[in-house]
């Protein structure tokens, strides 16, 4: 099976740890990932900030690059679904346009074949045991997208009870949003802030020490929340928990 | 033109692009939830009044006279109104309680100025613990379960009890006037949590009357 | 739509005085989190729940797509039964009906049943500038009345007043509009709703024209339906001689059968009850197919434009006509919860405002052209949403008509709406984007030059990047970007792409 990695623009450039994280995870289990150098972005923020014209070039992109693997594993529920959900309504509505066929059938291919990561491991790998090993208190945001877009339930901590020496305890309110949102945050920075603001209160009223989500996105947001608190709870992508082992612990 | 035609025409623009065919309606959702007895059923239908604050009894044709009175007098009242078809076997032991028989002519101060109302019903409805009326002559003008703040409403079981919403509805004719009533009156209005009694009768008794004299329910 | 709300300022602004406001949030939290839980208990009951959520879409679907048809149909059967249909293709029309009828009665004063549409047309002000006296009996609508205030939500316009609140603003005024409060009347909400009670009793039972809207209106039968708890409702259809109500052209079903989908669904997901208290159905008068003497002698039926046609015109838009005014994506909005109601400056708030009062008024003011954008798309609202109406879609819909413009309706006419000024930093900055990002080597050597220049990142960001940095620590760049581990790490292996 060719396995692509699609790391997603944010990860590549602001979070690179991530995708060490997931190429090992994967390598580990026994996956022979790549990572097409060609891909860029998905248009998930060109998209919802109401760009979709703009949004399509880089939807045909997304397509031709990763057109010869079979199956592309993303770190990122929102850009999964901006794939999986919106990629098949954006060839619907050019269709609707009078523009015929032709953005519905380049993008076709690789809708199916979009998997989240926990949706990889557990769907497609069948493993909730990876062999993790992280001894640290946990709790666990489910992001929005990943939540309800692309409907992950409870992949993400069926495979996080299995890590060694990782507490999971609950979040209170943990399937409200953090308030991220994409452009969101900047074009209502007041509600945006409230919200991060209330989501790191619960988060700290659990005790634990690493919040994890499984987008860096909302992690960037509420990190960033969480660092100008200058609170102790450090925020952690999925991937780099599922990575770490006895032998060598990434956080 | 008319604005009646103004707006079909827009409305007809609009849908100008878009297919004609009807989508189709998929009923398979439940016409009743979980399958009961008629026993439990009306069991269900006590429990779900009961959860809404209304007062539920029990009674057979024997009984009822009696209840009738005992509830009436517990609640002090010294007048009730009477729907023109009410069985009169009802109220007959019902004393010196001034009967106030509906009329047409009844202003709405008049009908405040009594204490309580007996009706019947048209169905009552076991999930959602609600009494339907219809305005048939055991029930009355709409008006007088609204204005007496003290409702009895006697509900024949098993017979005018079904299960569920579609099944009520079956049973309704939408050229009566009806009334759905689940529960005294209340308002959600404060801070979003219920509270029981604003402008509807704020005390609301049931009595489930069995039918067929001494065929007794559980 | 009223009058209130013309130069609300938008929505980003609005909100940040409502999130400040701690009493606001507190009132909202409160509100929202008992209903959301309470909510899911009452649709977790229902084991068919999806398919009843899909019935109530495909209904309401059937019923847009032949509008025409079913609006025809319910005029015969209404007229049929006794009742007069009027037709108002806006709110000034509506409005002119409605005065006028009232004017014939020879009344001044009127009993209203809480209805979004008589809101949406600005009656009581229109009434108001006759000489006509509109009292709301829907408690949370008195308060809003007596208290001289705004709607902030659907199903309880005061949401935004705790108890204390509200009895300040009874203590206060209701001597103003009638019977005085009670003497040392406290803040338990039985306490206030007695209060209420004994306020409005004496309007109610002098009353001699009501007016109302309707939640439902069955094509086949003519039959009208009103959902309410209180028995105001009730009290406002059937004592006054004469029968007002003002519905929108979407509020129809085809058949009585349709109804037993949305009475399920609608109480479970707008307070939470199996049912709630009262229910009434009614068809035409007593002079047509009904009881003796039982309801007003005179109904009449205003069927409302007011700009859902044009809003059935756009094909993505237009399942916001399915709504049936549930208010659960209010409850589980967290925008909503934080923003709160006025922000939205519309009678219609929370996530179904935000597509609503945008397709209903046009994109050309502040707030509308701001609304699309008040949510982070999280999904909640269409979760909860009885009918399914993809609000998120349509939020998305609606940005792309205020950056990029295109074809809408307007009042029947199809015009070419010209790109939102204020956009066009965004827009030039969404074109590089999409230039660099169909071009791997241009993102590579961005993402190269802000790894080089990373010591020199502000922590805080001026001009518009305040709006993150203000709030939020900027994430820090680091050394290289995953592209460049990868090739230095594995570059030989995809050495072909």
């Amino acid at each position: 099976m060719r396995v692509a990695l699609f790391l997603t623009c944010v990860n590549d450039t602001l979070y690179p740890d991530t995708g060490r994280a997931v190429v090992k995870l994967l390598e580990r289990l026994g996956v022979d990932v790549d990572f097409p150098a060609g891909q860029t972005c998905c248009g998930q923020a060109h998209y919802n900030t109401g760009y979709r014209h703009r949004a399509e070039p880089l939807a045909r992109h997304f397509a031709e690059v990763f057109a010869g693997y079979d199956a592309v594993v993303t770190p990122s529920g929102s850009c999964g679904a901006m794939v999986r959900e919106l990629y098949p309504r954006m060839g619907a509505r050019a269709r609707a346009e009078g523009r015929g066929t032709s953005l519905t059938s380049a993008l076709a291919p690789v809708v199916p074949k979009t998997y989240e990561l926990t949706e990889f491991l557990v769907d497609v790998l069948g493993v909730t045991d990876v062999d993790a090993y992280y001894p640290h208190r946990v709790t666990y945001h489910p992001t929005c997208h990943g939540l309800r877009s692309l409907g992950l339930g409870e992949r993400p901590t069926r495979l996080l009870a299995q890590v060694k020496g990782l507490d999971l305890v609950e979040l209170p309110g943990a399937d409200e949003c953090c308030g991220f949102g994409g452009t969101f945050s900047v074009k209502n920075p007041d509600v945006s802030a409230a919200m991060g603001l209330d989501k790191v209160r619960a988060a700290e009223s659990t005790g634990a020490g690493v919040l994890c989500a499984a987008d860096n996105s909302c992690l960037m947001h509420i990190g960033g929340t969480l660092a100008r608190l200058d609170s102790a709870m450090r925020p952690v992508h999925l991937a780099e928990i599922l990575a770490s082992t006895e032998e060598e612990q990434l956080v | 033109m008319s604005s009646r035609d103004v707006i079909l025409n827009r409305v007809r623009r609009a849908l100008s692009g878009t297919p004609a065919v009807e989508e189709s309606v998929d009923r398979t959702y439940l016409v009743e939830h979980g399958s009961r007895s008629t026993e439990e059923t009306v069991d269900l239908l006590a429990e779900n009044l009961a959860d809404y604050r209304a007062i539920v009894h029990r009674a057979d044709a024997d009984g009822l006279a009696q209840l009738l009175r005992r509830l009436l007098s517990e609640r002090g009242a010294r007048s009730v109104l009477v729907p023109p078809g009410l069985d009169a076997s009802w109220l007959e032991t019902a004393g010196d309680l001034a009967r106030v028989a509906d009329r047409a002519e009844l202003t709405p101060q008049e009908l405040d100025a009594v204490d309580s109302v007996v009706t019947g019903c048209a169905v009552a409805i076991a999930e959602t613990g609600t009494i339907v009326l219809d305005g048939s002559p055991d029930q009355g003008r709409r008006r007088i379960t609204l204005v007496p703040d003290h409702h009895i409403c006697v509900v024949r079981v098993p017979g005018q009890v079904v299960s569920s919403v579609p099944q009520a509805l079956r049973r309704l004719d939408p050229g009566r006037p009806l009334t759905w009533i689940s529960g005294p009156s209340a308002t959600s209005d404060i801070e979003l949590d219920r509270v029981e009694g604003v402008h509807g009768p704020r005390t609301l008794e049931v009595v489930l009357l069995s039918e067929g004299g001494s065929a007794r329910l559980a | 739509m009223s009058g209130t709300f013309v130069g609300m300022p938008a929505f980003p602004e609005a909100a940040r005085d409502a999130v400040r406001d701690t009493t606001l949030r507190g009132n909202l939290r409160h509100a929202t989190h008992t209903i959301r839980a309470k909510r899911a208990k009452a649709v977790a009951e229902l084991e068919d729940w999806a398919r009843l959520r899909e019935a109530g879409r495909q209904i309401k679907d059937r019923t847009l797509r032949r509008l025409d048809h079913y609006l025809v149909q319910l005029e015969e059967a209404v007229t049929a039964a006794g009742g007069t249909v009027h037709w108002a293709a806006d709110a000034d029309e509506a409005n002119r009906i409605v005065a006028g009828l009232v004017r014939a009665t020879g009344e001044r004063e009127v009993v209203k049943v809480k209805s979004m549409a008589t809101q949406e047309i600005g009656l009581n002000e229109a009434l108001a500038a006759e000489g006509i006296a509109a009292y709301e009996t829907d408690l949370a609508e008195l308060i809003v009345q007596l208290g001289d205030d705004r709607p902030s939500h659907i199903l309880v316009p005061a949401i935004h007043r705790n108890r204390g609140e509200i009895r300040d603003i009874f203590a206060r005024t209701m001597s103003e509009w009638g019977r005085p409060a009670p003497d040392g009347l406290t803040d338990t909400p039985a306490e206030l709703a007695e209060a209420a009670r004994l306020h409005l009793r004496e309007k109610f039972l002098r009353a001699k024209v009501g007016i109302s809207g309707a939640n439902f209106m069955v094509a086949e039968t003519g039959t009208l339906v009103v959902v309410e708890s209180e028995g105001n409702g009730r009290m406002c259809l059937t004592l006054p001689e004469t029968l007002i109500s003002v519905v929108g052209i979407e509020k129809l079903v085809p058949t009585w059968r349709d109804l037993e989908v949305f009475l399920q669904t609608l109480p479970r997901s707008s307070t939470a009850e199996r049912m709630n208290p009262y229910t009434s159905m009614w068809t035409g008068t007593r002079d047509g197919l009904t009881g003796e003497g039982d309801g007003p002698r005179a109904f009449h039926l205003v069927l409302l434009d007011n700009g859902r046609s044009d809003t059935l015109a756009d094909e993505v838009g237009r399942q916001a006509l399915r709504c049936i005014r549930c208010s659960a994506c209010l409850n589980v909005c967290p925008v909503y919860e934080r923003a709160g109601g006025h922000a939205y400056g519309s009678v219609y708030p929370g996530p179904i405002g935000a597509i609503l009062s945008p397709q209903l008024r046009g994109t050309a003011s502040e707030i509308d052209a701001s609304l699309p954008y008040a949510s982070s798309l999280c999904g909640a609202c269409y979760d909860v949403c009885p009918v399914a109406i993809d609000i998120p879609e349509v939020l998305v819909h609606l940005r792309e008509r205020v950056v990029q413009g295109g074809p809408v309706t307007r009042r029947g006419a199809k015009v070419t709406l010209r790109p939102a000024k204020g956009h066009a930093a965004e827009r030039a900055a969404m074109r590089a984007a999409a230039f660099a990002f169909t071009r791997p080597g241009t993102l590579a050597a961005g993402q190269r030059l802000a790894a080089r220049t990373r010591r020199f990142h502000p922590r805080r960001l001026p001009g518009p990047g305040r709006a993150w940095s203000d709030s939020r620590e900027l994430p820090k760049v680091p050394a290289e970007p995953f592209r460049d581990w990868w090739l230095r790490t594995r570059g030989g292996k995809d050495a072909e792409k």
